[in-house]
């Protein structure tokens, strides 16, 4: 625990400094009402209503996402095989090439499926 | 050959271990954790300025020069006046996170510093300890984490602007960072299969001792760093840290031309967008460190330096990788004078689908190679499994090849066709001419409006 409570003290330094200019933001400058000011900013045109909650968004960027997870959690265990491998030797090898032949095979899938294209 | 003689060098004494963290008085890492955050303050200060000043002699104009001797100033003065400027937020809004998602950005791009080493052991004040934050038997995975918290930053400055233009940007600048950060983690294996620790002071201790050659009288050191040991690595890192932190080539998510600003564009040129650009040039310090410790040596003075014996002692370590950071830096700011920016799609498809195989073949034959020269491993048997693993890449790449080509082919076929016919009858569809039958965009049916009528 001793190594993590450092950390928590640059956590507190830095949050504190980002929460201090994002708070005092609207009071160190002047004030000028104007309609346009306050709409989103599109180029000049009046703005397209947005829903609350968040409008609707290409699926490209969910499947990029869920990719992401499936080769994040394959680095995740990538990590502690290449730390130990002095130790597992031979066994750790063979492990890793049928592990990654494994992850290559739903690689291969999802490029055939077209999921890393992006038109 | 005589005359050259190899000899291992011995880790020298000292090199901070992970049991030297932990100890420190609350004093020491108060200190040490300010001075961090002051100086990455300053940093983005001068960092700013270099690279306007560096860009503009690259560009054959003189860049800020009124502010300070050298401009130095300019820097300061643009942050005074962001903070004297009007603070604009549209009524639309999502209030709590749009005022949330700078703080987001910012922290953790702080925090990631905290397991940078920075020197060895030193007397701080009678207290011997690491010039360094802290470190942790995860450390390099912290920052990776770090990295991914503040892709929660990005989203939900988008997502709260609600916008159209910093929703794409939100959406596309996570997408890309996401995408290059799996190629980043993954360029990292090769290090920890070298180093065979998680640990940042465990890493630059690693690299601390390759072996000597000496020729004649000159002590010519072997090359330790893993940018020289495991270059492809330390290529692909290259490409990773400027897809990650948005810069040059890889600046999509600000791409002015499309996107106006990004996912900042509701965050007028106030204080709230002053913490995000500050977030973004930290972030770029941190990729730069990480590039240091993991790849050129840490904080250890590269070879001509390094034959002087105090050069890894007392405070001078800081010294060399302040100018490593410097050098690094320049190559961010090289990079976006030189090149031109990439086009989305080209973007995902160098992260997916050439990096991330390149890596996973990279790492498979750097393991190969490692198990050779392990003791007590049937060589035969990881000689016989490394061909079998290359015969199987290489029936995938020929496979993936042909197919493409077939493609490629087929496509190029079908254009000839088109234009083919094209020639033949050009009112086939020279010009596109819309129908004339053609319903109203939102669905509503044309309606008949007899001539002479308002």
């Amino acid at each position: 625990m001793e190594l993590y409570a450092p950390i928590l003290v640059l956590a507190v330094l830095a949050a504190g400094f980002a929460i201090f200019s994002v708070t005092i933001a609207p009071f160190t400058g002047p004030k000028r009402w104007n309609r346009a000011k306050l709409d989103a900013y599109e180029c000049g045109i009046e703005p397209t209503p947005q829903p609350v909650g968040g409008g609707r968004f290409p699926l490209k960027y969910m499947i990029t996402a869920m990719l992401f997870i499936v080769f994040d959690i394959e680095i995740i265990f990538l990590y502690p095989w290449a730390v130990a491998f002095d130790q597992l030797g031979l066994f750790g090898l063979v492990e890793m090439v049928l592990f990654i032949v494994t992850v290559l095979v739903a690689y291969a899938y999802v490029w055939r499926r077209k999921g890393l294209d992006w038109d | 050959m005589s005359l050259m003689s190899m000899t291992l060098l011995a880790a020298p004494a000292a090199d901070p271990t992970l049991d030297d963290f932990g100890h420190d008085p609350i004093g020491i890492v108060i200190l040490k954790s300010v001075v961090i955050f002051v100086v990455l303050m300053l940093g983005v200060l001068f960092g700013v300025w270099f690279e306007r000043k560096l860009i503009s002699r690259m560009q054959n104009r003189y860049g800020p020069n009124r502010a300070g001797k050298f401009g130095l100033l300019q820097s300061v003065a643009d942050g005074l006046k962001m903070g004297l400027k009007e603070d604009l937020m549209p009524r639309t809004v999502d209030k709590v996170i749009y005022f949330i998602a700078p703080v987001v950005l910012a922290v953790p791009a702080f925090l990631a510093f905290s397991v940078i080493p920075m020197g060895p052991k030193v007397n701080m004040f009678g207290v011997e300890t690491p010039l360094q934050l802290t470190d942790l038997p995860v450390a390099v995975l912290l920052v990776l984490a770090m990295a991914s918290i503040g892709v929660y930053g990005i989203v939900l400055a988008g997502w709260g602007s609600r916008s159209p233009y910093a929703m794409l940007g939100g959406l596309r600048a996570s997408a890309q960072v996401v995408s290059y950060e799996i190629a980043m983690g993954l360029s990292f294996v090769g290090v920890f299969l070298f180093a065979g620790t998680l640990s940042t002071s465990g890493i630059v201790a690693a690299q601390a001792n390759g072996g000597s050659f000496a020729l004649g009288d000159v002590d010519i050191p072997l090359p330790s760093w893993y940018m020289i040991l495991l270059i492809p690595s330390f290529a692909i890192y290259v490409i990773t840290m400027l897809g990650e932190t948005n810069r040059v080539p890889f600046d999509l998510p600000e791409g002015e031309g499309e996107l106006v600003g990004g996912f900042q564009t509701e965050y007028s040129n106030s204080l709230k967008f002053a913490v995000i650009m500050l977030a973004e040039y930290v972030n770029v310090f941190v990729v730069s460190a990480v590039s240091i410790t993991l790849f050129m040596g840490g904080w250890r003075a590269p070879w001509p330096i390094s034959m002087w014996d105090g050069a890894n002692t007392g405070y001078w370590p800081l010294l060399w990788f302040f100018l490593k950071m410097v050098l690094v830096f320049s190559f961010f700011i090289w990079a976006r004078a030189s090149l031109p920016r990439v086009r989305y799609d080209q973007l995902m498809s160098l992260g997916w689908k050439i990096l991330i195989p390149a890596n996973l073949a990279w790492i498979l034959l750097v393991a190969t190679m490692r198990a050779m020269r392990l003791d007590g491993v049937n060589q035969t048997v990881v000689l016989i499994l490394g061909a079998v693993v290359l015969a199987g890449a290489l029936a995938i790449w020929l496979r993936f090849d042909t197919t493409l080509q077939r493609r490629r082919e087929a496509k190029a076929a079908q254009v000839e066709a088109e234009f083919e016919q094209l020639q033949a009858e050009p009112t086939a569809g020279g010009f596109p001419v819309p129908p004339l039958d053609l319903p109203h965009y939102h669905g509503v049916g044309r309606k008949e409006v007899p001539s002479g009528t308002n």
